[in-house]
């Protein structure tokens, strides 16, 4: 392995790219060769509400559980090497996070040598009423309408924090920093912040670490893990290597992973991830900056290694994204196998069997929706153009509702399996029995004034 | 397309390659050129109008573009891809996973 030049560079290895990652992950970054930083990222957009659901049922949950099982099987290792941890694994409630960790840190008999960062602040749910009284409308960036017409249905509410309230957790000495809602990318930049003493209006080296951040975020899906160049030949991804960041003070930053391991740090892959979820290339916002995609430059700097420079960025906004999980409704997806001769036919046909019978039950539904699987369920009729359906030897027959009334979609559930014997022939595939109508919990995206939110860090000894 | 036309007429596949996201109910796909010889071609002939085009039957809103010269690539905004997005889409992609692909259908002309 080539080591950066220069000064010695931080390495911030990444452990969980979301909540439901490889379990043997963090484990193999911590002992497949040096870091100074494991990154973990638990947080979808929805899944503070789930958190949220299990908080309000037992006060001491509401966190990513998974994460103290991995901590169990590292905490020794990174204790013994120094390794520091930063996660979002806290979720609603990241002070029983914190206080799992400590009790596993005793269990282990490190009481007394980890100090664990908690950050708070993030949760606004108890003081929703409040700021629309004041006037913070939380307005959905996508629909423009104001929360108040789903107040009723809230069930989380977040700020989006920074990258600061983790690098005041690492000065004073925190050894593993637990946060709530932060950015994924914060994990990633709080240690550079923290390593190279970066000040708060050094936009370019902040947008420099946002990218660097914005790459390992997803864990493998920069290292070789789905990806579309060359993946017949991507080698070994059954021991995939999760990337590492090498970064140094001046904001270059180099994309590398532990020798040995499997999958590919290429050009061509970690362009894949850049512009993975990607709004404005131009401006990234986050709370710690605004970083400009179009001006990084990357090279192979070796095997397995793409060299990142010449990122710039602006001054951050004075906004905080906001993310509220509200209560929407219910749906239901019912899946049925047609075989050939004709299988495409005779699941476009028991489609309209089954519209016929739901429209003559008077069900209202939001939505409706059918696809075949098989043929044209994510290409739609692109798929189509060029397909010879009549040869095909099966389709999956997938339809789905939606509806603000549970009836409507329970009875729904109920008319999927009578097709069997009394629609098209040759279908098969319903041993997973009727399907189960769900809750559907939406997604609101909003803004807020930062000077409405106050990061709060406490440190508690194990 | 006749034996004697100059131009050779390819899947966007051959010459590019593309990962796609969502945020809400908008899909994005980072398209990004094989070789970098290969962006001036993208960014001619893969229109925001041709991809409004390709997708007429996917999506219920319109399509914006933003260029990354340094990478080779450019990156599409579909709104109104995902029957919602996220938790209340229905769709098997309801993250858009897959529009990635679906967009490299596209077909493009190459000169000889």
């Amino acid at each position: 392995m080539t080591p950066a030049r220069g000064p010695r560079a931080v390495r911030i290895a990444a452990g969980q790219g979301f909540w439901g990652d490889w379990l043997e992950a963090p484990y193999r970054q911590v002992t497949g060769g040096p870091v100074d930083y494991l990154m973990m990222d638990y947080l979808a957009e929805v899944t503070m509400s789930i958190l949220q659901k299990q908080k309000s049922r037992d006060p001491s949950l509401g966190y990513a559980k998974d994460f103290v099982s991995s901590m169990e099987r590292i905490l020794p290792i990174v204790a013994e090497r120094g390794i520091k941890v930063t996660a979002n694994a806290g979720g609603v409630n990241p002070r029983a996070c914190a206080q799992a960790v400590a009790d596993v840190a005793r269990r282990l008999k490190l009481g007394g040598k980890l100090r664990i960062g908690v950050v708070t602040g993030d949760d606004l749910l108890g003081r929703l009423d409040g700021l629309l009284a004041r006037g913070h409308e939380l307005r959905n960036l996508d629909t423009g309408r104001p929360l108040s017409d789903v107040r009723d249905r809230v069930l989380a509410a977040n700020a989006y924090l920074g990258a600061r309230p983790i690098v005041e957790a690492l000065r004073q000495g925190a050894d593993v920093v637990i946060t709530g809602r932060v950015t994924d990318t914060g994990l990633t930049l709080a240690p550079m912040i923290h390593a190279f003493d970066w000040p708060p209006d050094a936009w370019d080296l902040l947008a420099a670490g946002t990218v660097a951040g914005h790459t390992i975020e997803c864990g493998a899906q920069c290292s070789g893990g789905n990806c579309l160049v060359d993946w017949e030949r991507i080698p070994d991804l059954a021991n995939v290597g999760y990337p590492i960041v090498e970064a140094r003070a001046d904001g270059t930053f180099e994309i590398s992973k532990h020798p040995g391991t499997g999958g590919r740090i290429s050009v061509a892959g970690v362009t894949e991830q850049l512009v993975y979820e990607m709004g404005d290339p131009a401006a990234y916002i986050t709370p710690d900056c605004i970083a400009d995609f179009t001006t990084i430059r990357l090279e192979q700097a070796g095997k397995d290694r793409v060299r990142v420079s010449g990122v710039r960025g602006k001054s951050a906004t004075d906004k905080l994204k906001v993310s509220v999980a509200y209560f929407y409704g219910y749906k239901a997806v019912g899946t049925l196998v047609y075989s050939w001769p004709d299988a495409y036919a005779k699941a476009r046909a028991a489609d309209r069997v089954l519209r016929r019978r739901l429209e003559s039950l008077r069900l209202r539904f939001e939505a409706i929706h059918t696809e075949l699987v098989g043929a044209d369920a994510t290409h739609g009729r692109l798929a189509l153009e060029d397909l010879a359906v009549e040869g095909l030897p099966e389709v999956q027959l997938r339809v789905g509702v939606r509806s603000p009334d549970r009836a409507a979609v329970e009875r729904f559930t109920r008319e999927i399996a009578p097709l069997i014997l009394n629609g098209p022939p040759s279908v098969t595939g319903f041993a997973g029995g009727r399907p189960k109508p769900e809750e559907i919990v939406a997604y609101w995206p909003a803004l807020l004034d930062k000077t409405m939110v106050e990061p709060c860090v406490e440190i508690v000894e194990a | 397309m006749t034996r004697r036309s100059s131009k050779r007429r390819v899947r966007l596949v051959e010459l590019a390659h593309a990962r796609s996201g969502d945020k809400g109910d908008t899909a994005n796909i980072g398209l990004i050129a094989r070789k970098p010889e290969y962006y001036p071609l993208l960014v001619n002939q893969v229109t925001v109008a041709r991809v409004a085009r390709h997708f007429k039957d996917m999506i219920t809103g319109h399509v914006e573009r933003f260029e990354l010269p340094n990478l080779h690539a450019l990156n599409f905004l579909l709104h109104g891809a995902l029957d919602g997005g996220g938790t209340i889409s229905l769709k098997t992609d309801a993250q858009g996973k897959v529009f990635s692909t679906a967009l490299l259908r596209l077909v493009v002309e190459l000169p000889r």
